[in-house]
């Protein structure tokens, strides 16, 4: 077959079409979100595999999991933070013994470029007991892919794939194999081990307990797990990426290190061991949390030496950089070119566009927020975040998907008034909506504001799981009070009307939701274009307010 | 032969589609590439970098290391003193003259261009005018990938090739507002 340009993200894609994958899920989240906009534009121009954004990681890796209920072949993928949403399906899908392949995509972000930790999601596939793959370049994420269905149903597991930001969004050339077909439809053998019953459960683990040998020994076996051979009684440990930025300083070196490159865990025991038995020290190179270098420092005696992020040779967090490999190498940084002055130069954050509509719904929040002493504006994450930067300053906190909703309801619940929290339609979609049953159950005393501008505007405007006119339908469902319950225009010749129904919905003691509709700018000029491309009639973009 | 180049910019000005341009006729010539780029938060109006690596042989890593750029390209003249560390002792600055102001601390512009033109090799480029004599400003893009053209390890011929493939399906008129700011990018730059 041909070859094919592929970022790190759309090599994963594509590895899992030419798998036979039968269907994909995903909630948009950088810097996985090209994993299924690759497989969308697929679809829609092959008919198959089957792919769609779902409601939250969750719900995504759930629809994966009646995949394989049917003996079929499915791809589940999220950011690093997503797997914390979908931990209960992912965890307890380790036990289940799937017929049907599963592999987990998760694109970790070391140096948290658009995200709100660096979690290491290696430590999830240990924890879970599975195999995860840590491919390095764009072909290794192609037939890692592959390979990972392979592997998946060979021993019942699902399987992970863990990118990092640098693999998902750089390109590369990618040799492509022979497509496989799908699967055929099959339920399982005996569904009794999708049963989770504390006596089927019980038996299940200790069946995932036992093939953990037979995962080492495949691990073991893999040549994605090299051994290369040095001299002197210096080694070097590579996993993932960490390798490229290795083999690009290493000709530097006076003598080639011993060199141990992890692509596949459970990480190769036997062979670390031979490894350690031709070396004293030992630089750990990881694009993450320590996670090899820890499991060596229990498998060594102490009269090695294990240097990595733990012991600073390469800084405890952010991410690898063909400069920090360098340095832990010890290897002198170049010297780029320097000026004196000016330097540096001030930072250039990111921030709301130019008229969008969360600037206006912040302005009006702003002015109700003004007319009190003090008040509670927690929030979340979308770009709306960026409404805590300057100029707005409106919101004070973003922890996770959802949480704007439970914080501003715990503030209340603590005493303290006026207490609003500020979501977008995606995000309360995602995890906001259960937070508001807690809200409606207790009719706390708080202000919920949805700011829907009917996309997922951070990562690329992705389409909302539901359209912009069913957030009141919802919302109503839930039992807030119709009286208290407003759908606005978040347009600038509303803002002082707004400004005066948050005003007023502040001075409630009780629950209010206010919704403040306006469609999102990159939206608007996407239809536009679209628009013109077709020839078509201009489609009117109204909100339903 | 290895060539690295750093394109800076902001977010919204198109330094992927600089980026992609140079990618696809450097591969179209046989060069192994790596192009790594900026998405997510980072897009939304804040600097945006992308690293575009080109060499006759494998390339490992997907960054370019300090002091190892052949070549910073900057859409915007702030954004390219924030990469002046990437750059090779005898690489070459070569950049858009025009500031996006959307920060409040922006240094005096005179003294930003000032501080390029003081580099051993800088090419400033007024960018906006020579898009706007090639019939849109939104060419401003292929105005500079028409600059680099003079150090890129890539002819002219295989670049204006997809910079035509690139906007086909815009039109013909985009094509060659295009194909003449690239044309226009690269006379500038021989001055």
């Amino acid at each position: 077959m041909a070859d094919a340009v592929l970022l790190g993200d759309e090599a994963v894609a594509l590895g899992a079409i030419h798998a036979g994958l039968t269907a994909s899920y995903a909630y948009p989240g950088t810097p996985s979100t090209e994993i299924t906009e690759f497989l969308l534009g697929y679809a829609a121009r092959h008919g198959r595999p089957h792919a769609a954004w779902a409601s939250n990681e969750k719900t995504a890796f759930e629809e994966a999991l009646g995949v394989c209920f049917v003996g079929r072949r499915a791809l589940v993928s999220m950011k690093h933070v997503g797997l914390n949403v979908a931990a209960d399906p992912f965890m307890n899908a380790a036990l289940v013994a799937p017929h049907g392949g599963l592999v987990v995509a998760v694109a970790d972000d070391p140096g948290m470029h658009s995200s709100q930790n660096e979690q290491d999601s290696r430590y999830y596939a240990d924890f879970a007991r599975i195999v995860c793959f840590e491919p390095a370049d764009q072909q290794e994420a192609y037939d890692m892919t592959r390979e990972a269905y392979e592997v998946s149903e060979r021993f019942r597991i699902p399987v992970m794939v863990r990118l990092v930001t640098r693999l998902a969004h750089a390109r590369s050339i990618v040799r492509l194999g022979e497509p496989r077909p799908e699967n055929p439809l099959a339920k399982p053998p005996q569904t009794t081990s999708w049963i989770l019953l504390p006596v089927n459960a019980r038996r299940q683990w200790k069946a995932l307990l036992a093939r953990q040998g037979e995962l080492r020994d495949y691990a073991g076996g893999s040549p994605y797990n090299r051994l290369t051979e040095g001299s002197g009684r210096f080694g070097v440990i590579t996993t993932g990426i960490a390798r490229n930025y290795y083999l690009e300083n290493v000709d530097d070196l006076d003598s080639k290190p011993w060199h141990l490159h992890v692509g596949v865990y459970p990480a190769p025991t036997p062979l670390i061991r031979r490894f350690t038995e031709q070396v004293d020290r030992v630089l750990v190179l990881e694009d993450g949390y320590p996670f090899v270098e820890r499991q060596l420092r229990t498998l060594l005696p102490t009269r090695y030496t294990v240097m990595g992020r733990e012991t600073g040779e390469v800084s405890i967090d952010g991410e690898l950089t063909p400069d920090t490999v360098r340095q832990a190498l010890g290897l002198p940084v170049a010297a780029g070119v320097s000026i004196d002055a000016m330097m540096p130069p001030p930072a250039r954050p990111p921030q709301l566009c130019q008229g969008c509509p969360h600037g206006d719904s912040y302005r009006a929040l702003k002015e109700a927020v003004a007319s009190v002493d003090e008040a509670v504006v927690t929030s979340d994450i979308g770009c709306y975040t960026l409404g805590a930067l300057p100029p707005y300053s409106a919101i004070e906190s973003c922890v996770c998907m959802g949480a704007s909703v439970g914080m501003a309801k715990g503030a209340a619940d603590a005493g303290f008034h006026p207490a609003f929290a500020v979501i977008g339609d995606s995000t309360f979609l995602h995890s906001g909506v259960t937070g508001l049953m807690d809200a409606v159950a207790a009719n706390t005393d708080m202000t919920l504001v949805i700011l829907d501008n009917g996309t997922v505007g951070m990562t690329g405007a992705q389409p909302t799981v539901l359209p912009s006119s069913r957030i009141q339908t919802l919302v109503m469902g839930l039992g807030v009070d119709p009286d208290h319950c407003h759908v606005l225009s978040a347009h600038p010749r509303h803002a002082a009307e707004n400004a005066d129904v948050l005003k007023r919905e502040m001075a409630h003691h009780g629950l209010s939701v206010v919704v403040l509709v306006r469609e999102c700018l990159e939206v608007v000029r996407e239809h536009k274009a679209a628009t013109r491309a077709s020839g078509a009639q201009p489609v009117a973009q109204g909100a339903t307010s | 032969m290895k060539f690295d180049i750093i394109v800076a910019g902001v977010g919204g000005q198109g330094v992927l589609s600089v980026s992609a341009v140079i990618a696809s006729a450097a591969m179209e010539e046989g060069l192994q590439v790596k192009q790594s780029e900026v998405h997510g938060m980072a897009q939304r109006g804040g600097a945006v970098l992308a690293n575009l690596r080109l060499s006759d042989r494998p390339i490992a890593s997907d960054l370019i290391a300090h002091g190892r750029a052949s070549l910073v390209l900057g859409m915007e003249p702030l954004e390219v003193l924030r990469y002046l560390e990437y750059l090779a002792p005898d690489g070459t600055v070569i950049t858009s003259i025009h500031a996006v102001k959307n920060i409040a601390e922006y240094p005096p512009l005179d003294d930003v261009l000032a501080a390029i033109r003081r580099l051993p090799h800088a090419v400033l480029i007024d960018g906006d005018t020579l898009a706007r004599e090639a019939g849109s400003l939104r060419a401003v893009n292929m105005v500079m990938v028409g600059a680099a053209s003079r150090v890129l390890p890539i002819r002219p011929e295989t670049l204006e090739h997809f910079i035509a493939t690139r906007f086909r399906s815009k039109g013909d008129q985009v094509v060659q507002q295009n194909l003449q700011a690239f044309r226009a990018g690269r006379e500038a730059a021989a001055a």
